[in-house]
């Protein structure tokens, strides 16, 4: 599903965040990429959003070398891929059914059929009810799962998400990443950026861990998916 | 493909109502740029109004050539008369008018505001006159000079003056005035381009954060510059109607006096307001400005604002 092949990145003040990262995720796994903040979370992430561009090395998602995703095809790139932001990303002027709809709208999708899979994907995050409300009248876990369920309408393959818990008091993060386990269930690749290890170690998933900008350990592919060949 | 265009226009028509209700949102702002636009597009489009109604007023001089001719004082009202007779007779004289010495000075007196001064003349100071008007047929420059010619040459005829030099120049200057207007109209018309440009480049700034969201989910650059076009429209159909009422305003306020000026100079003269067509046509214009604006500025600033 993701294959880093001797990645680098290095930002134009200077910075290198990715130095020769290589790492594979298989289709359907549930990856945890750890590390303390700066050791290349966000930017393998961003990476894979097509958000940056590796300086160096090559990424493949879905077998598809990104270089040669133009920024014209950017859109329909993105479209097939569901992003969850630590800090949600919600319009905050526009109704939750507005925020969650919003990829399928981008898309052009009819309105009828928006509206229907809207409640769908708000149903599967347990807010059913809430699509009127404003973000700014939910709670912060609410807030976090309206992000959820706009990264899920789509029903994209991958699921990455950025410090998803980093707000949350301890009970709320469990709940939201049990979220993710279930979406991982049915099938959905999900990649979690998080520095919370107690979290991690509950929920027993694989784990990728960074160290400035390097694989230094890696867990053994996750049970369920195709044989992996992480390297270090 | 009747549902495929259905859904086509019912996000069009929603993008466009939502441009609209966001730029309702903020009604100063709006009605600012609103206002801008509105007395750009109003300047050259009132002078052209006052341009096209002194064009009217002096359309049948073109044609009226008259010749006035003036008699010698010593000349009396039956040697007017007389005269007047035997132009008649003549196939190119359509009408010839005698004006008295008497009439003349009343007519003087009443329209020119020296009455006072002229009771303090012991003697009219006026000739007797004749006012020729040359047939159809001779009414052309060469006509009209052998006519001229023809007439000084009668005995108590002092001058006889051709009233064609002024109609030219006048007409020499309505053309340049017109070019003017229509200089400072392009000029302004751009400045409206500039105008919606830089408030759609602001509208674009505010909502950078939404404009990358919306990126980020997998929106195309021409999908998140749509609203912006319709805000562009919006402003440049606000601004447009803005110019018509001040057009119509500026008119209605000028019509009395432009009437009672003209009504000086002894003619009949309506001010002609800014008609339906024109106003259509410029309400299009201040549209395709206000798009012409936004497009440019939204291509331009969209591509920069990336997640």
């Amino acid at each position: 599903m993701i294959h880093f092949d001797q990645v680098y990145k290095r930002y134009p003040n200077g910075r290198e965040a990715l130095s020769g990262l290589s790492f594979r995720i298989e289709p359907g796994e549930l990856v945890f990429l750890t590390g303390h903040s700066g050791a290349g979370k966000s930017s393998i992430l961003k990476l894979i959003a097509l958000i940056e561009r590796p300086t160096r090395g090559q990424l493949f998602i879905n077998h598809q070398n990104t270089a040669a995703i133009k920024a014209r095809s950017t859109p329909q790139f993105r479209r097939s891929l569901g992003v969850v932001f630590q800090d949600h990303k919600l319009l905050l002027d526009r109704p939750v059914a507005d925020n969650v709809a919003l990829p399928l709208i981008v898309a052009g999708v009819p309105r009828r059929e928006i509206d229907k899979r809207m409640r769908a994907a708000l149903d599967q995050v347990g807010l059913l009810g809430k699509e009127r409300n404003r973000p700014l009248e939910l709670s912060t876990g609410e807030q976090q799962r309206v992000g959820i369920a706009r990264a899920i309408i789509g029903k994209p393959p991958l699921l990455i998400a950025d410090e998803p818990t980093g707000n949350l008091d301890p009970d709320l993060a469990l709940e939201i990443m049990q979220l993710f386990k279930r979406f991982n269930d049915v099938g959905v690749t999900v990649v979690i950026a998080s520095h919370d290890v107690h979290l991690i170690d509950r929920l027993g998933a694989r784990r990728i861990v960074l160290e400035d900008g390097r694989v230094v350990g890696a867990d053994a592919p996750h049970p369920g998916a195709a044989p992996s060949a992480a390297a270090s | 493909m009747p549902i495929a265009l259905n859904t086509w226009l019912a996000r069009h028509a929603q993008t466009l109502m939502g441009s609209l209700g966001r730029i309702v949102q903020h009604p100063i702002a709006t009605a600012m740029t609103m206002a801008v636009i509105a007395l750009a597009l109003a300047l050259p489009l009132f002078f052209n109004v006052l341009l096209e109604n002194t064009r009217a007023a002096t359309a049948d001089w073109n044609q009226a050539f008259e010749l006035s001719v003036y008699l010698a004082k010593k000349a009396g009202a039956e040697r007017a008369e007389a005269l007047a007779k035997q132009l008649r007779t003549r196939p190119d004289v359509a009408r010839v008018r005698v004006i008295t010495a008497e009439q003349a000075l009343v007519e003087f007196r009443e329209s020119s505001g020296f009455g006072k001064a002229l009771e303090l003349l012991d003697t009219n100071p006026l000739p007797n006159a004749l006012v020729v008007t040359p047939s159809l047929a001779a009414s052309t420059a060469d006509g009209t000079q052998a006519l001229k010619v023809h007439i000084a040459s009668l005995a108590d005829v002092e001058t006889v003056e051709l009233d064609t030099e002024w109609v030219q120049r006048l007409n020499a200057l309505l053309d340049l005035v017109r070019r003017v207007i229509w200089l400072t109209g392009g000029l302004l018309a751009l400045s409206v381009v500039l105008v919606v440009g830089n408030t759609i480049r602001l509208d674009i700034l505010n909502r950078r954060a939404e404009i990358e969201v919306m990126k980020l989910v997998g929106a195309t650059d021409s999908f998140a510059r749509r609203p912006f076009l319709y805000g562009g429209i919006w402003y440049g159909l606000g601004g447009g109607i803005g110019a018509v009422l001040v057009v119509a305003v500026a008119t209605a306020l000028l019509a009395k006096p432009i009437q009672r000026l003209i009504g000086l100079y002894g003619s009949q003269f309506q001010l002609r307001g800014l008609r339906f067509g024109p106003a259509v046509l410029i309400l299009g214009l201040s549209m395709a400005l206000g798009w012409m604006g936004s497009w440019i500025a939204a291509t331009r600033h969209i591509r920069a604002v990336e997640p």
